[in-house]
């Protein structure tokens, strides 16, 4: 099993984000930050985890991360990205009521950077589109939606896809003018918010949400509106979720429930063991896709598409030790992983595939 | 009323002439709002405010102490787990596990002191290290007190074993002895260090004789021959009353009251070399004569001696109210409560407000952490655990809690909803969709009364879509309103919203015939509210105006009655002003359109269904 080490560090953590390192070194992720929220005053964070090379004669106190810096934030921190910026940005997302000339401030909940563009939406519903070296924003969708925006990911580079609090992915195209998004897909059924989004690193197509009745759901936005798989998952709120960068065929999971998922959809997952993962709770589940649309030919079948129940399974191991408040966040690069937790935990742990 | 056991403290409020003016406060859930009024005791008020701020006292400050929430959070883990396992408490297992909880929370606790006292050395204002110090002071002192109550009240050693707990307690809080031990051990010539014979001493006195004789054995080897030894011996005898205290001799002890520090441990070693197998029930006779013998008189016991005594005396509860007392956060006392709960210790002590012991100091631990502007949620399982007024309690916290963002008031939600708390669910929700509709944000309104099954809240958002339409011809957020689903069925409004957009729908799609009869069943299945009828049944008239025939006399007949039914209920009221009339006239000329159309459609329609087909 990983090893997992935690540390209590006094401020509920909303978002952990690695440091990316620089494409194709071989380092290993070795720092990373944190937002909290909720204190009066909150911070942003940045911590290293401790050096390969020097292991300690106890090794206990080797995994523990340490602080490095941190700085004030004012307000809940929302979301983290890195990039070289000299701006800052306030007042970017605002309430206006009608009939009256005074905004008031409205929770910018997400942000998704693609050097030198930033992006980002709140829950005026509002969509901006920042550039690294200029001072005001260089596009702004107004109304783009009528509900709270709480996520957004780049799909390519000029289109954007945004998750609402009415269960709706929508696709915006910079190239266009205007402000109607290009497509919107959602479920039939309840309406249920969508938290959290990521996009399937080598298929831009693929995108994967999570929802506030904790349910995962797999969309190939080319065809159709509904998703094509939809995976009962936790039992509360997904916060987020994330394709593992270079291992697209994991895919993790946090959630208000307290857990942290590891779905592991490779095609030889029947033969990892999942029986030594000591305190983890694995087990195989079969999936199914709810799509009954005629098979495209694919020359790349994703994993996550295939709709053969038989062929494809998926294991999912829960990877804390044991249940704790919710977690808000995590973020894996390479064979690392960390999450932060309301209850004022940081776990990492730096061998997810032994 | 009970007595008061000590004295009150006096706290003066910056920046207030408390000799001068009068102050006011009121009660918070945790803390204290005070400010200073214009009255003037002496003279006539003055008009002039002489500190013109609010302030907040609280007297619990642990909580915002940054590494006591570390403590917080810890144990809470410790607690939940340990609620969650006591139904799988049985038999011999449960004492272990239970020891193996109360280390856990020792753990935290000594956890705690170690990193308070590294901030403490290395703090450079000098008020803030004493007072890390005397934090970290406050914390060797709970684990102390834990401790002895894990080998009295969880462990139950029995006579024999409860001799080697106790050695191990007092071993654990007298940490000189390992850095001494050290000191002369990494000298050049041990035996020669000034504190040799003194780290003698205090091995014998801690129990510790084979290190003891270690140490002797060094100063055995320097000189080899056996006389040489009994000439050792004779000078121990002489400089060192090693051997008397070897025998267990009081007097002998007391004598090395500087090297034993405090009477507890005098009380160990006096048991260790006297009466090895004590009974836990006689424990208290030698703790009292220890105590006594140990002060001599000299000064009174302190709290902390207090409760170690009455823990000897196994006085539960006198033990719990001494530390509610002595210290300053509920958390000590309402985490020890709980366990010694577990382990069946406490009878039900009733409170004269009915709950029990255990219960009355988690619900005032976790009101205190409810105060506190982040560790609420750790609050929340606190209450969940009490039986008789958790629920309430919690209920009515959780309303109080500012909800600064919706991703805050999703969590809030959440506990909610696990604990089927809906009204709170409601109220919360309604809260959170006036806000939207405040700022406009309908969407966001309406996706919060659905979650909230709020009817009432729905129709209101509905109705401001449909004022929105009125106003400006065209629907807003259209987004929303043509991906409504199952959600439509919330409310009535709600569902006419729906309907009527699909109308337009078919309406553009040039599906014209499907597009009458949803707008007719729209009147009659009565969702439609009044005042909106006049708008459909304009709507109508292009459809009736349509080259073919697209009504049924039927449904003709079924319009008319509708037209009927509205023209018919409105009397004109009071006086007739400018406005009205004109009003009036625009009402007047529509209905006389309506009739029209109407009339006209149901000639060609009758036409239409008398012929026969072809001709």
């Amino acid at each position: 099993m990983e090893e997992i080490y935690a540390k209590f560090v006094s401020q509920k953590i909303s978002k952990t984000r690695w440091r990316p390192v620089p494409a194709g070194s071989l380092q290993t992720a070795d720092t990373f930050a944190t937002g909290s929220w909720d204190n009066e005053e909150n911070r942003v964070s940045l911590w290293s985890i401790g050096d390969f090379g020097n292991l300690d004669s106890d090794g206990g106190f080797e995994g523990d991360h340490q602080l490095l810096c941190d700085i004030k934030h004012h307000g809940d921190v929302m979301d983290l990205q890195t990039l070289s910026v000299g701006q800052q940005w306030t007042a970017a997302h605002y309430h206006t009521s009608p009939g009256s000339l005074s905004c008031r401030s409205a929770p910018c909940t997400g942000v998704v950077c693609s050097n030198p563009e930033i992006v980002t939406v709140g829950e005026d519903g509002r969509i901006n589109l920042f550039r690294a070296d200029h001072k005001e924003a260089v596009r702004t969708i107004d109304n783009a939606d009528s509900s709270t925006l709480h996520a957004v990911t780049f799909l390519r580079t000029p289109e954007i896809l945004t998750v609402n609090s009415i269960g709706q992915l929508k696709i915006w195209d910079f190239r266009q003018q205007g402000n109607e998004p290009s497509q919107i897909l959602s479920l039939t059924g309840d309406r249920v918010p969508l938290h959290c989004v990521d996009r399937h690193p080598n298929q831009q197509h693929v995108v994967a949400t999570g929802g506030q009745d904790g349910m995962l759901s797999i969309w190939d936005v080319r065809q159709g509106t509904m998703p094509v798989s939809l995976l009962k998952a936790h039992e509360a709120e997904m916060w987020e979720v994330h394709f593992h960068p270079s291992n697209p065929d994991h895919l993790f999971t946090c959630s208000e429930d307290g857990s942290l998922w590891h779905w592991d959809a490779s095609t030889d997952a029947p033969e990892k063991s999942s029986l030594f993962h000591e305190g983890g709770r694995s087990s195989i589940f079969l999936f199914h896709s709810i799509s009954n649309q005629a098979n495209v030919h694919q020359s790349v079948i994703s994993s996550w598409l295939s709709t053969d129940p038989a062929k494809d399974r998926i294991e999912i191991t829960s990877l804390l030790p044991n249940r704790t408040l919710s977690v808000n966040s995590l973020d894996v690069l390479g064979p690392c992983l960390v999450c932060g937790t309301d209850a004022e935990a940081i776990y990492v742990t730096r061998q997810l595939f032994s | 009323m009970e007595e008061l056991d000590g004295e009150p403290t006096v706290t003066l409020i910056p920046g207030v002439n408390s000799s001068k003016k009068q102050m006011c406060f009121d009660w918070g859930p945790g803390e204290m709002l005070v400010c200073e009024t214009s009255f003037n005791k002496k003279e006539k008020s003055e008009t002039v405010p002489g500190c013109p701020v609010i302030y907040i006292i609280r007297k619990d400050v642990d909580v915002y102490s940054q590494i006591l929430r570390k403590l917080f959070n810890e144990s809470h883990g410790i607690f939940v787990g340990l609620q969650r396992i006591e139904e799988e408490l049985t038999g011999k297992s449960r004492k272990a596990q239970l020891v193996r909880v109360s280390k856990n929370y020792r753990s935290v606790i000594r956890a705690c002191m170690e990193e308070m006292h590294q901030v403490a050395i290395a703090a450079k204002d000098p008020a803030c290290s004493r007072q890390f110090s005397s934090q970290v002071s406050i914390l060797s002192a709970m684990e102390l007190i834990w401790n002895l109550c894990e080998i009295l009240f969880i462990e139950v050693a029995p006579a024999g074993p409860l001799l080697l707990h106790l050695l191990d307690w007092v071993r654990l809080h007298v940490c000189e002895v390992d850095n001494l031990l050290a000191d002369v051990l990494g000298s050049e010539n041990p035996r020669k260090h000034e504190s040799f014979w003194k780290l003698v001493t205090i091995l014998v006195l801690q129990g510790r004789l084979d290190e003891a004789r270690q140490m002797l054995s060094k100063e055995a080897d320097s000189s080899p021959t056996s006389a040489g030894m009994c000439r050792i011996l004779g000078d121990l005898m002489r400089t060192m009353p090693v051997l008397s205290i070897m025998l267990g001799d009081e007097a002998a002890l007391l004598e090395q009251k500087e090297l034993l520090n405090n009477w507890y441990h005098f009380l160990v070693t006096r048991l260790l070399y006297s009466h090895p197998t004590v009974k836990p029930i006689d424990l208290h006779f030698y703790a009292q004569s220890s105590l006594d013998l140990f002060l001599g008189g000299e000064s009174s016991p302190e709290p902390l001696d207090n409760i170690l005594m009455a823990a000897f005396e196994f006085d539960i509860h006198q033990v719990i109210k001494e530390c509610s007392i002595a210290l300053s956060n509920w958390w000590f006392v309402a985490h020890l409560t709980d366990l010694l709960d577990h382990c069946k210790l406490l009878q039900s002590h009733n409170l004269y407000f009915g709950s029990n012991m255990r219960e009355f100091l988690l619900l005032e631990y976790a009101s205190g952490l409810f105060a506190h502007h982040s560790l609420w949620q750790l609050g929340v399982d606190y209450f969940d655990y009490c039986p008789e007024l958790g629920r309430v309690s919690l209920e009515l916290h959780i309303e109080r809690i500012p909800l600064s963002t919706e991703q805050k008031a999703l969590k809030v939600l959440r506990i909610c909803e696990q604990r089927q708390m809906t009204e709170q669910v409601r109220s919360i929700c309604k809260i959170l969709a006036m806000k939207a509709v405040r700022n406009n944000r309908l969407g966001s309104a309406l996706s919060w009364s659905i979650r909230a099954k709020d009817a009432a809240f729905a129709t209101l958002v509905s109705d401001r879509f449909l004022r929105d339409y009125c106003e400006r011809g065209c629907f807003s957020d259209l987004d929303l309103i043509d991906n409504l689903g199952p959600a439509m069925m919330l409310s009535d409004r709600l569902t006419f919203l729906g309907k009527y957009r699909e109308f337009h729908r078919l309406y553009g799609e040039k599906r014209f015939v499907d597009a009458a009869s949803l707008l007719l069943s729209l009147m009659t299945s009565q969702i439609a509210p009044r005042s909106f009828w006049m708008t459909l049944l304009t709507d109508a008239l292009p459809l009736l105006e349509q080259k073919q025939v697209i009504f049924s006399a039927e449904q003709t007949y079924e319009l008319m009655r509708c037209l009927e039914d509205l023209t018919s209920g409105r009397p004109v009221h009071g006086e007739p002003d400018a406005q009205r009339l004109q009003d009036d006239d625009i009402e007047t000329t529509k209905v006389e359109m309506l009739r029209l159309a109407l009339a006209r459609n149901l000639a060609r329609a009758i036409i239409k269904e008398g012929s026969l087909e072809g001709s």
